[in-house]
């Protein structure tokens, strides 16, 4: 049995301890928005926040877990509201098939939470572990400077 | 979460007629691109849209969602007609019956780039019988003339008394009336449109931001177990014996068993089947593939590219024209590889058999061909077999499967269990999974006339065929020869294939080889056969342009003097990519042009290249001529990511075959583009009022011939076997 927050909430998980945080997301907790992608951290798609920091829920057992704080794409959403990378995202219309999107997101929400002015380059830098073969990259990048953009706006307010 | 996902549960049409007033309305359909389908001219009676008494409007969708788009332009068409809100459209996946089938193919199908294109009428007529039925209701509710009704918001409004009521409300008069469809109906003029050629994000695009969207790998039914599957090391091997003590004793192990996929383990969790798949001890016969290589599929196409060929088009006389060119004939081979699709979602299905039939819930392009295989399989009648469909995280034709490989296993894992069981491929089953983009070997050989332009062209193509021995035998194999293997080097429109190169050429010959149907199975890859023709066709036409003293794009602009859609492309291309205006040292332009599903396309490049070889794609010019362009936002998207997928497989997609095994197994050594490798990209697209065409696939091709023209132009080595990354140029 490991102890863990997710997505604020305390769960307790019965399972192998080498079960994958990614499945351990998708099948004992249904939480599905947590993609499958490649299972050895090459492309991104399962990524989560654990502890604040952006991380491949495929590559991290379930035994690391115990007493740690684990955020997925579902936490996003703050009283209904899309947070305001998931609005960039949406208003910049990046998704295609969308099956890669909840990780670039939370690489993306992890990136401006300590950068919030990201460079091109630095972009690149924090993104380029993910991949989309739909070839979303141009409105990715344009997605995170309009979030900066309003962050930046909201900071000011 | 939002309703933008269509149900995971299935409809019955009779059982939504009957519930809560709700009303279908029947829609004639034509067939549209008429010249483009196989079975010629089909009319189907198709039922698209319901109306409930609460006002919502229900599409019932019988395309697709795998990143196209399809969603969006068919919501935009039915409301467009309807006059209401395209986001305020719910949408539930149509059945697998024929009345759905696609006119163009007569199959449940989305593929081909044809979607926008041929929904484009009936969609429209569907909206307008409906509203022409919601008006005629509100003309007799308060005896007015039909002249003096307008609809906006969902409703039917009379401007001079100010009545209104909502479609919803008029449903009950319909029905009291006996209001029928009217047998004809005007559709909007493009001048009054609101919503089609405007930019529109994503239908389903909230849902794929808050992680609701629901995949197939997402489905969860009550006591649903998972399935890993122990596939051959070779494709097509067999079980020969296996040892399951291991893997059963492991927790959550339910049962092991053969399938003809290979082994298959059943689990409480998919981890738990995955990690028992990987303890089974198994014996395999590795079967008649088992001395495969792809470099003796390079070797055997080579020697049967020198072998006549069977004559796919000879216009005037190619062969005389270069026999008579002496040592002027400009010859060269071009090699393509294995590519797979690699989708971000790795295969799955889930799969319930029950006494009655059989269900799946499944991303599949291919609805009717997945129902036929399995309805075989089970041995049961086709309409017994129910498929549900979720979302796909991308497809590029690996989900339009013709042996449905990866829902009949779900099936017979399925089959004698009373749970449903989903199967989930990793990525390493997925890279290895045997169906792929086939390998092709192209020898050309050209002449130039006295002006060095190109006088004749000799094209043999090699490779496996996609449609041989399939039920699209009869349209697609002609005298032997596959047109799917074609599509892109016939200079004229052969068979379904309503278009040619848009070049001419005055003497132009093509010849065809099916190698020898071994090793893995031929399956359609993002734009298809312009995969392979179209890199052949449009770095040969570079070699040729240089060879005869030409400009590329202007050697391009004369041959095209007669087909005035890719002229307009070329010269806009010229213009916006500053075709003219030199770069500075170590850095290069290249282009090429294509025409794919009626729609030409045209892409200028410009690289930078180091002396070791790396280089970067620093920018790219899409020009696109897709008729009426329906979702400009949706059209940009689709030029930029079907570029961007092109440009992977031409820099490194490869998949290797020794001694019967695929060599790359994940995205460590199956590389695909990446964020730092994306060029700025710049979508230019052409203004028409022609019917919306293709847009999907067109911008998958050209980006390959376009960088390997660059990067002779920059460095002067001419690549002729692919991907770049075998030939020392590496995309950084």
């Amino acid at each position: 049995m490991v102890t863990f927050t997710i997505n604020g909430e305390q769960r307790s998980v019965s399972a192998e301890e080498d079960t994958p945080l990614l499945w351990v997301l998708r099948d004992h907790l249904q939480l599905t928005g947590t993609k499958f992608g490649c299972g050895i951290a090459q492309c991104g798609a399962c990524t989560v926040h654990l502890d604040g920091k952006p991380v491949r829920s495929c590559s991290v057992p379930l035994s690391a877990l115990e007493g740690r704080s684990v955020d997925t794409i579902e936490s996003l959403r703050n009283n209904q509201q899309l947070s305001v990378v998931q609005q960039a995202w949406l208003e910049t219309d990046v998704a295609q098939c969308g099956y890669c999107q909840s990780g670039q997101i939370m690489s993306a929400t992890a990136l401006l939470a300590e950068n919030p002015s990201p460079s091109d380059e630095e972009i690149t830098q924090a993104m380029n572990g993910h991949v989309c073969r739909c070839g979303t990259y141009p409105r990715i990048r344009k997605a995170i400077h309009l979030a900066a953009e309003r962050l930046a706006q909201e900071v000011k307010a | 979460m939002n309703d933008k996902n269509p149900s995971a549960v299935g409809i019955d049409r009779r059982a939504f007629m009957k519930a809560g007033g709700a009303l279908l309305f029947a829609a004639q359909c034509p067939a549209t691109f008429a010249t483009q389908t196989a079975r010629g001219e089909t009319a189907l009676l198709n039922s698209f849209v319901k109306i409930a008494p609460d006002n919502s409007i229900t599409l019932i969708a019988n395309h697709s969602e795998f990143g196209n788009g399809a969603y969006t332009v068919m919501s935009m068409m039915l409301a467009e007609e309807l006059d209401v809100d395209y986001q305020s459209i719910q949408l539930e996946d149509a059945p697998t019956r024929p009345e759905y089938y696609s006119p163009l193919f007569g199959e449940y199908l989305t593929a081909g780039s044809v979607t926008t294109g041929s929904t484009w009428l009936p969609l429209r007529t569907a909206g307008a019988k409906a509203r022409a039925m919601l008006i005629a209701a509100a003309a007799a509710l308060w005896t007015v003339d039909t002249t003096t009704l307008t609809t906006r918001d969902g409703k039917v409004h009379h401007e001079a008394s100010g009545k209104s009521a909502s479609y919803g409300e008029l449903l009950a008069v319909i029905a009291a009336q006996s209001i029928e469809p009217p047998e004809s109906v005007t559709l909007k003029d493009p001048s009054a449109f609101t919503i089609l050629g405007k930019p529109a994000r994503r239908f389903e695009g909230e849902s794929k931001v808050d992680g609701s969207a629901i995949y197939g790998i997402d489905v969860k039914l009550p006591n649903m177990v998972y399935g890993a599957i122990a596939r051959p090391p070779v494709y097509g091997g067999k079980v020969v014996d296996f040892d399951a003590a291991e893997a059963l004793a492991m927790p959550g192990v339910i049962k092991v068993k053969v399938i003809r996929a290979g082994v298959v383990v059943l689990a409480k969790t998919y981890w738990q089947a995955k990690k028992a798949r990987d303890k089974l001890a198994i014996t395999w016969d590795r079967g008649a593939n088992a001395t495969v290589s792809t470099e003796q599929f390079y070797a055997d196409y080579r020697a049967l590219a020198d072998q006549p060929g069977l004559l796919a088009e000879d216009i005037g006389d190619a062969l005389s024209a270069i026999q008579s060119a002496g040592d002027s004939v400009i010859e060269s081979t071009y090699e393509l590889p294995l590519l797979a699709h690699a989708t971000m979602e790795p295969l799955n299905c889930v799969a319930r058999v029950t006494d009655d039939g059989c269900e799946i819930w499944s991303g599949t392009q291919y609805q009717s061909n997945d129902q036929e295989v399995i309805s075989r399989f089970l041995g049961i009648a086709q309409e017994k077999v129910v498929i549900h469909r979720p979302l796909m995280g991308g497809s590029f034709g690996r989900r339009s499967s013709k042996t449905a490989d990866y829902t009949v296993e779900a099936v017979e894992a399925a089959l004698g269990e009373d749970v449903p069981v989903q199967i989930i491929w990793s990525r390493e089953e997925d890279i290895k999974s045997g169906h792929y983009r086939p390998l092709f070997v192209h020898k050309l050989r050209a002449c130039l006339d006295e002006q060095g332009l190109p006088k004749a062209w000799h094209q043999t193509v090699v490779g496996q065929s996609l449609m041989q021995g399939s039920k699209h035998d009869p349209a697609y194999m002609v005298r032997g020869m596959d047109l799917y293997s074609l599509d892109g080097c016939l200079q004229e429109p052969f068979g379904v294939f309503p278009y040619g190169t848009s070049y001419q050429i005055p003497n132009h010959r093509v010849e065809s080889h099916n190698a020898p149907r071994v090793g893995f199975v031929p399956q359609e890859w993002r734009s298809v056969a312009h995969t392979h023709t179209g890199v052949a066709y449009e770095c040969f036409l570079d070699e040729l342009a240089h060879a005869g003293g030409m400009d590329p794009l202007e050697l391009r602009l004369h041959l095209t003097r007669e087909h005035p859609r890719m002229h307009r492309v070329l010269q806009t291309l010229k213009e916006k990519a500053q075709w003219d205006t030199p770069l500075g040292a170590g850095r290069a332009r290249g282009m090429a042009s294509r025409i794919y599903s009626v729609s030409p396309i045209a892409q200028a490049v410009e690289i930078t290249v180091k002396e070791n070889g790396d280089f970067t794609v620093d920018r790219v010019v899409c020009v696109v001529d897709c008729g009426f362009a329906v979702n400009p936002l949706g059209i940009e998207g689709q030029v930029e990511g079907g570029m961007a997928l092109g440009l992977g497989a031409v820099a490194f997609g490869k998949v290797d075959i020794v001694a019967g095994e695929v060599q790359q197994s994940n995205f460590h050594d199956y590389s695909v583009l990446r964020l730092a490798q994306m060029p700025v990209v710049e979508v230019h697209i052409l203004p028409s009022d022609e019917p919306p065409t293709g847009v999907g696939e067109q911008a998958t091709t050209p980006i390959a011939p376009a960088i390997a023209n660059a990067l002779f132009n920059a460095t002067g080595k001419r690549v002729r076997r692919f991907p770049l990354s075998t030939q020392g140029f590496n995309l950084v």
